[in-house]
């Protein structure tokens, strides 16, 4: 993967960059030390570092406008970073820039109950929002997988996800407003705690945009009500196109499932051995699960077992109990853990079409024998989003490289069967270079747009989500 | 004034923009609101459900369907359009609604048209063909221009294909009206109803009563009335009633929408909704949203910002009586309204489309 080179005008100017920077901030909030700067160098997609020029860690709003005006003034870069926790490598340094974590701004600024938002820092965890929330009886809706850890600030960048989109949609429908912070030091407030905004939705393109048009410093949420009870069922079958058809079924059939996870052999044997939840033997496996009141979930469960026994699983366990509940979880939460035991992995999120989901995951299977890999696969079934898994192992030579290969070759599938390079975790670095096989030309200028109007020196998160060739003319501008 | 133009194709309508030379004034059916100024650019020859998918919730229709033949293809699935989008008559286009962005008492917890909104194709203003988004449901693939052509009314670009995610209609309904409650204790019965776990999908208020809505599979719907009545005790008996209820009325305002006056429709905090009411002096109003989504009715060429002080949120002026004088749209900071400005001069570099101000 290809980066830029860094303006060595930059690096060599870095002792008056650090001044300008300790102008603004509080000493605490300036780290210049390449020993401590080290820390920065890399998200949660490890395979790609390096170290910053410096790193902020303001706590306010008006202290990141004092940091992107100065950095404005000295042409600069500028990399905004939540919590580190970017699979997708969207808060990769460049050697030349100043890393701008949120990590402090972690305070609730309002909570309002009887108009259902909450007004937070956007350095704020994903977790801790709902933990802000629940003792009234609400949630914040989205939940990654990552959700103890990753900043809300992050989430908003990536139009985070989680298990339970089907029902309540991602970070962009549970967001009323912003305020952001313009590279040049402007402060602007989006949307707020109402539900709609007059004039062009800039909240919708600001969300998803990964760093690209600003920092976000604070977020209005929307909270929801904690449904009455959930509870899950556990159906496995003897192939991948039951499961995938029984899937459909369930949708057609007017049921509303939270969640409907998916794992195939590879992923239920790797999480058998690891978690011991005492998942079936079988080719695939569902885990669905219904909310709402105790009717309404028996009624539910009944319809969902009555499709699936149409089916002729190889097992179809309801939960009786939290307990049993725990159980039928188990094996899934461990999924990544141990994926992790066996190896070294890469974690794709392409979409897909449901109907296209016994011919992708055959296909998978074929390019991963041409390539003399593993894929495992547990995914979010009901809307699509894949998590193939490919394991491969860094030690040994080229390996990375196949792995890599096979990734690409995987989201050009996922492209061409309608689908898209990314579902949840963001393009970042990672998925830049594939994002002609997605977009045309014209599709790709017309994005490239937005962020000439937001950023014109382009200056923020550089050289990610837009392949390099189509961004060279502007960076060099 | 040239002629009305009327493409039959992504194509035809791409070339007509590349030749334009005079501003164009985009038209679906022309039922949400008149467009500004210009040679007619109408929509409706673009037709078609390109694609529908009941299994994985999707519905792709090319901009100039008629919405009620999008809703029948769904209802034929038990599926619909989760936003409720208002009728606005028959004329109405799938691609009219999405450029009002125009959404019904389900907002409230289903999301406006922009949630359920899941891909477009579009031309701009330079005549480009445009997509972004798709048909899956999960999609982060580069920067969101689909949420930014959902109520844009046109100044971006013409829209040519729009698609949705769906969800499964329910199966039943029901509505837990209160009686007699004033606008602060309404907005508080409905805070109430939608802070509870019964999973109310709306939240009205009007002359005839407070309205809440329950919806999904029969059992559990008598099972959740009963118990939201019970929670809402303190604000008197509720009457249950099963069936479609006040709620097409409410959404499409119907024998609200055309009394005389001026329309104005204010977006703000449910809790601040009693306090901006009292200060509007309207002729009218209308509650939905549980308060976030207040509709009123003000006597001709009043200045309703004006009234109402410093209410965090926006008024909008939906319909006037005539020229006053007074901005249709709220003012935008400065720094907003730059952005804006600069989208839509690259977009639309010629300022043809839809000249005038961006309604919403």
């Amino acid at each position: 993967m290809d980066m830029p080179v860094p303006d060595p005008a930059i690096l060599a100017r870095k002792d008056r960059i650090v001044a300008a920077l300790r102008a603004v901030l509080p000493g605490d909030a300036v780290i210049a030390d390449p020993a401590e700067t080290r820390a920065y160098e890399c998200d949660a997609l490890t395979a790609y570092r390096c170290p910053p020029l410096a790193v902020v860690l303001p706590r306010t709003t008006e202290e990141v406008a004092g940091v992107l005006r100065a950095c404005h003034a000295l042409r600069v870069p500028v990399v905004p970073r939540g919590s580190g926790t970017s699979l997708a490598g969207g808060a990769l340094p460049t050697a030349d820039c100043v890393v701008l974590g949120v990590a402090r701004m972690t305070a609730v600024l309002e909570t309002g109950y009887a108009d259902r938002f909450v007004h937070v820092q956007a350095g704020r965890t994903n977790l801790s929002v709902t933990g802000a929330v629940e003792g009234e009886g609400f949630f914040y809706a989205p939940d990654p997988s990552s959700q103890l850890a990753c900043a809300i600030a992050g989430n908003i960048a990536m139009n985070s996800g989680g298990a339970h989109c089907l029902k309540y949609g991602v970070t962009t429908n549970n967001l009323l407003g912003v305020t952001m912070v313009l590279m040049d030091g402007t402060v602007v407030q989006v949307g707020g705690p109402w539900m709609d905004a007059p004039g062009l939705d800039l909240l919708g393109v600001i969300c998803g945009s990964e760093g690209q048009l600003g920092v976000v410093t604070e977020a209005w949420l929307r909270i929801l009500p904690k449904p009455e009870g959930a509870r899950p069922v556990l159906i496995g079958f003897d192939s991948n196109e039951v499961a995938g058809k029984c899937v459909s079924d369930i949708i057609r059939a007017g049921v509303l499932p939270v969640a409907i996870e998916f794992m195939d052999r590879p992923a239920i044997e790797a999480c058998e051995r690891f978690a011991r939840a005492g998942y079936p033997d079988c080719e695939a496996l569902l885990i669905v699960e219904v909310e709402g009141s105790a009717a309404a979930i028996d009624h539910q469960l009944g319809l969902i077992a009555q499709i699936a026994r149409r089916h002729d699983p190889v097992e179809l366990r309801e939960s009786r109990s939290a307990e049993e509940s725990m159980r039928i979880w188990l094996g899934r939460k461990s999924a990544f853990g141990a994926m992790g035991k066996m190896g070294d992995y890469i974690c794709l999120d392409g979409t897909i079409p449901v109907s296209a989901l016994p011919h992708v995951l055959r296909r998978i299977g074929e390019l991963a024998d041409g390539y003399g890999l593993r894929v495992a696969n547990v995914f979010h079934a009901g809307d699509g989003n894949m998590h193939p898994l490919i394991l491969f192992d860094a030690n040994r030579p080229g390996d990375l490289d196949r792995a890599e290969a096979l990734g690409a070759d995987i989201l050009r599938l996922c492209v061409e069967v309608g689908g898209c390079l990314t579902g949840e975790h963001g393009v970042g670095v990672e998925k830049r270079d594939l994002m002609a096989v997605q977009f045309d030309a014209p599709d790709l200028e017309a994005q490239l747009r937005v962020k000439d109007v937001f950023d014109p020196d382009w200056l923020l998160n550089p050289a990610k989500v837009f392949p390099l060739d189509a961004t060279a003319g502007r960076r060099a501008a | 004034m040239p002629p009305e133009r009327r493409p039959a194709s992504e194509d035809a309508l791409a070339q007509i923009l590349r030749e334009a030379r005079e501003p164009v004034a985009v038209r679906g059916g022309g039922t949400r609101g008149a467009p500004a100024g210009g040679a007619v650019l109408d929509t409706t020859a673009l037709t078609g459900i390109r694609l529908h998918e009941p299994g994985a919730l999707t519905i792709v229709a090319a901009a100039g369907t008629p919405l009620a033949e999008v809703e029948a293809a769904l209802a034929a699935h038990h599926q619909h359009l989760a936003f409720e989008p208002p009728r606005t008559g028959p004329g109405s286009t799938i691609g009219g609604v999405v450029a009002a962005n125009a959404s019904g008492p389900r907002r409230v917890v289903a999301g406006a048209c922009r949630d359920s909104l899941i891909g477009v194709r579009f031309v701009d203003g330079a005549g480009t063909v445009v997509k972004n988004g798709g048909r899956v449901m999960k999609n982060v693939t580069g920067i969101d221009l689909t949420k930014l052509m959902a109520g844009s009314r046109g100044a971006l670009g013409v829209l040519t294909e729009v698609a949705f995610k769906v969800l499964p209609r329910p199966e039943t309904r029901a509505t837990v009206t209160l009686r007699g409650l004033d606008d602060t204790r309404a907005v508080a019965a409905m805070a109430a109803a939608l802070g509870s776990p019964f999973e109310v999908t709306g939240a009205a208020h009007g002359p005839d009563g407070t309205h809440l809505r329950i919806e999904g599979f029969a059992g559990s719907v008598a099972d959740r009335a009963e118990r939201l009545a019970h929670v809402l005790a303190p604000f008197g008996t509720a009457d249950v009633t099963e069936g479609e209820g006040p709620w097409p009325a409410i959404r499409d305002l119907d024998g609200f929408a055309d009394a005389p006056g001026d329309l104005w429709r204010l977006s703000v905090r449910p809790s601040a909704a009693p306090g901006a009411v009292a200060r509007a002096g309207a002729l009218a109003h209308r509650m939905d949203w549980g308060g976030g989504r207040v509709w009123l009715v003000m006597p001709p060429g009043t200045d309703l910002r004006a009234r109402l002080g410093a209410v965090p949120g926006h008024a909008t002026r939906v319909r006037r009586t005539e020229a006053d004088g007074i901005a249709d749209l709220p003012p935008e900071v400065p720094a907003l309204a730059a952005l804006s400005a600069g989208l839509r001069a690259r977009f639309d570099p010629r300022g043809i489309l839809n000249p005038g101000p961006t309604t919403a």
